[in-house]
């Protein structure tokens, strides 16, 4: 907490395109996620990071909107980061959203999972890759598109008595899906069953059918999991180049260091559901609490750390 | 069959030559042969009878013998020939009779299929040499089709959408009463005599009555989709199952509005659009100079059930394509992906639900018109299982399928009536029909291990770049409702 308050120009705190504001999730007893808040910056890739169980998948189930979450406000800004004021009078009103000319401020806590990609625009891949096995690659895309093809197959009746419209949606479409499978390189493969390909392919294409559905906001669960040094480095391009031509925010989890070290702007580091760091990833890397959480410490240093964030926590709490 | 050939390798791997073989296939056969006898004893080898008015034992050692040897032979004799470890498993390569009917044959059966269909009553009328001696072929021509019509319509829940659908018959039920209700209706007949003439409703009941029957069961199909949208798999099958009862019952008891058990009796019959088939000079025949003949109206009802089905089919073909169809696959695929996708699943499973009743409505209307009276009788659980049944084996998803395991059902069921040689071998006290059920049983129990998946077990992709490849059956889903 030191390194990121300690310069405030980071992107995150000036231009949130998500803020995380304490973000409790409770099962039964156990709570898997304690008062957790932290800022995912507009245009920045940024890396949720923790041991096993810490949380991670937790905390993205309630952005996405898979859960509902037991306390706390994620609130979602298009175009530009809403002001205090704004985001105060959506809350007060009690409405899932407010939609404006130029930016839009969205209470993700408040929206069911379809709303959370379908309007709020944030899109998500699983930790345990869930395609339409038993669709073509190309179907996946097609599926991935289903709210704008609707409108513009006027709910189905346009499309089913061949009224004009449609095809040109369709042909769109189908070139927007093309546009994904090139990025990825899955062109030769698009009649192929989804189920048939390759594990890092079928890894790739999650994240096209992702991105297939205009997010403003990428949210990815553990990308690179199975996949071999060369696959990690094409992982690491595609992510950049989705940043950079697509103005994307991408926020992930993963446990590859080389992936997160080299391509993140911003780590936050979670233990037992709560955050213990956050900042740069050379602040984070260097961090104690991060060394002895995480990455674990020798046996006679676990002493030494300890007291370091003993005194710190102290000093914490008394400013 | 994989249980039994795991348990014999390792012992044929120890001895391998055939005298133990021979020894081990007896000793089972010895041990299946001592577990016949426990479990027939008392069912085969017992018997209650009367003996001088009082109930008493008597015993069948001579028949209890006679089944037990023939398993201890069967298994002995299975267990030296096809569970035998020494044999060698024939592997079936490549695609199956029917996935290649569907994948390279495709183009031209279907075109054929449908002129065979088209040209069906003429074809059974040069056959049988006249109309009235055709009669029994026509009608099943119309009951198999109204079966397509229904699968092809069940259809769109269970195979596309993967919502296991127990309850159909609800909206069958929904369509024919609608018609039947509504054609039979004084104040309703009244008012349009009063409006457009004396026989109007009697003579265009049917045609107006038909999309209405589609549209109220396809709203009922939304308010029974409703509660159950929450449910997944066996919850949803029960629960569907119950709505399926409940209709009936209600269809049952509420005997001032829908008559009860006794049902609803003459119904308007169908006309050609709005010419009755009648021998008065306003009739079908006297307009186009044919002389009279009931069987017009027959022939005329076969067509229409062929275009009903056939729109059902066309509807179908051309949603799949749509991104409500491809939202119907893919929530039978992956529920979750879905809804992180942004699809709406609650109104894609209603929209399912709605359809499909729909098409249910439409042939539940036809259903009426042609047998001209409606009870609750028609509509039992039997109706939605074999409605199940024809999907199921046709191969869920699949259109060609569907059409050609009505056919067999149907068409089967009607054949296994026709026993009568069996007689002769069996002699005169058999009753051949009494054996239709069993036989039909079998020949759907061989059919599920022969192709687990339906007859058509590929899926046809919606939506092709290069090449349009068929899916295996193996990738693609069942859906967990």
């Amino acid at each position: 907490m030191a390194t990121s308050s300690a310069s405030g120009a980071h992107r995150w705190d000036a231009d949130p395109i998500l803020s995380v504001e304490h973000l409790f999730m409770r099962f039964g007893g156990l709570i898997a996620v304690n008062d957790l808040s932290f800022k995912v910056g507009r245009g920045d890739i940024t890396a949720l990071i923790g041991p096993n169980g810490a949380g991670k998948t937790t905390v993205f189930n309630c952005i996405t909107g898979f859960y509902k979450p037991s306390e706390g406000r994620l609130v979602l800004g298009h175009g530009r980061a809403p002001t205090p004021d704004e985001v105060a009078e959506v809350t007060r009103i009690g409405e899932r959203s407010l939609v404006g000319r130029e930016a839009g401020v969205f209470l993700l806590e408040r929206m069911p999972d379809h709303r959370v990609s379908g309007e709020a625009k944030v899109a998500r891949t699983f930790q345990n890759i869930r395609l339409f096995t038993g669709m073509t690659v190309l179907e996946n895309l097609m599926v991935a598109q289903h709210n704008a093809l609707m409108a513009a197959s006027g709910y189905s009746l346009k499309g089913l008595f061949g009224l004009p419209g449609w095809a040109g949606a369709q042909r769109a479409a189908v070139e927007k899906a093309k546009y994904w499978l090139d990025k990825v390189s899955l062109m030769d493969r698009a009649d192929d069953p989804a189920g048939d390909l390759p594990y890092g392919a079928q890894r790739r294409l999650e994240i096209a059918r992702a991105m297939c559905s205009d997010p403003i906001l990428l949210c990815l669960d553990e990308p690179a999991a199975g996949l071999n040094p060369r696959e990690s480095l094409e992982l690491n391009t595609l992510l950049r180049s989705i940043r950079a031509e697509h103005g994307t925010s991408i926020l992930l989890i993963e446990h590859d260091m080389s992936v997160v070290m080299e391509i993140s702007d911003h780590v936050v580091v979670l233990d037992y559901g709560t955050k213990i760091s956050d900042g740069t990833p050379e602040a984070v890397k260097s961090d104690p609490r991060v060394i002895a959480a995480y990455l674990g410490v020798d046996e006679d240093a676990v002493e030494e750390v300890e007291a370091e964030i003993h005194s710190e926590e102290a000093t914490g709490a008394s400013s | 069959m994989a249980v039994q050939t795991a348990e014999t390798a390792p012992a044929a791997a120890k001895a391998g030559d055939a005298g133990s073989l021979f020894a081990h296939a007896f000793k089972d056969a010895l041990i299946t042969g001592l577990i016949a006898i426990g479990l027939l004893g008392p069912l085969i080898g017992f018997q209650t009878i009367i003996i001088d008015g009082a109930l008493g034992l008597g015993y069948r050692p001579g028949l209890l013998a006679v089944m037990v040897g023939i398993i201890f032979a069967g298994r002995l004799l299975l267990n030296l020939t096809v569970w035998s470890p020494n044999r060698v498993p024939k592997t079936r390569s490549g695609p199956s009779v029917f996935d290649r009917l569907g994948a390279t044959v495709g183009p031209g059966v279907k075109p054929a299929l449908l002129a065979f269909a088209a040209a069906f009553p003429f074809i059974s009328f040069y056959a049988m040499g006249g109309w009235n001696e055709s009669r029994y072929l026509i009608d099943l021509g119309i009951l198999i089709l109204t079966y397509v019509m229904l699968g092809w319509g069940l259809n769109i829940v269970v195979g596309l959408a993967g919502l296991l659908d127990l309850g159909y018959v609800a909206f069958y039920a929904v369509g024919a009463y609608t018609y039947a209700l509504l054609a039979t209706s004084t104040p309703v007949n009244e008012f349009f005599a009063g409006l457009l003439g004396e026989t109007f409703w009697a003579n265009w009941a049917f045609w107006i009555c038909l999309p209405m029957a589609g549209l109220f069961a396809g709203v009922w199909g939304m308010i029974l989709g409703f509660p159950v949208l929450r449910l997944r798999g066996d919850y949803l099958a029960i629960v569907t199952l119950a709505f399926g009862e409940i209709i009936r019952l209600v269809l049952i008891n509420w005997v001032d509005f829908t008559g009860g058990g006794a049902g609803i009796a003459s119904i308007p019959r169908a006309t050609f659009f709005g010419i009755p088939f009648n021998a008065s000079e306003n009739g079908f025949a006297a307009l186009f100079g044919l002389e009279f003949n009931p069987m017009h109206r027959i022939v005329f009802l076969y067509f229409v059930i062929l275009v009903l089905a056939l729109i059902t089919a066309f509807a179908t073909v051309r949603l799949r394509r749509l991104p409500v169809g491809r939202a119907w696959e893919a929530l039978r695929e992956d529920e979750i992906a879905c809804r992180s996708l942004g699809i709406n699943t609650t109104t894609t499973k209603l929209s399912a639900f709605a359809t499909g009743a729909m098409f249910g409505g439409f042939a539940g209307c036809f259903f009426a018109v042609r047998a001209g009276f409606v009870s609750p009788e028609s509509f039992t659980f039997d109706v939605s299982a074999m409605i199940l049944a024809i999907v199921v084996l046709g191969g869920m998803g699949s259109q060609i399928g569907v059409a050609v395991a009505a056919a067999v059902m149907m068409g089967g069921m009607e054949m296994l009536r026709n026993l009568g040689f069996l007689t002769q071998l069996f002699g005169n006290d058999f009753d051949p029909s009494l054996y239709r059920m069993l036989i039909f049983g079998f020949a759907m129990v061989a059919i599920m291990v022969w192709k687990p998946r339906g007859l058509v077990s590929t899926r046809d992709p919606t939506i092709f770049l290069k090449e349009r490849k068929s899916v295996s059956g193996d990738l693609v889903k069942e859906g967990h409702g």
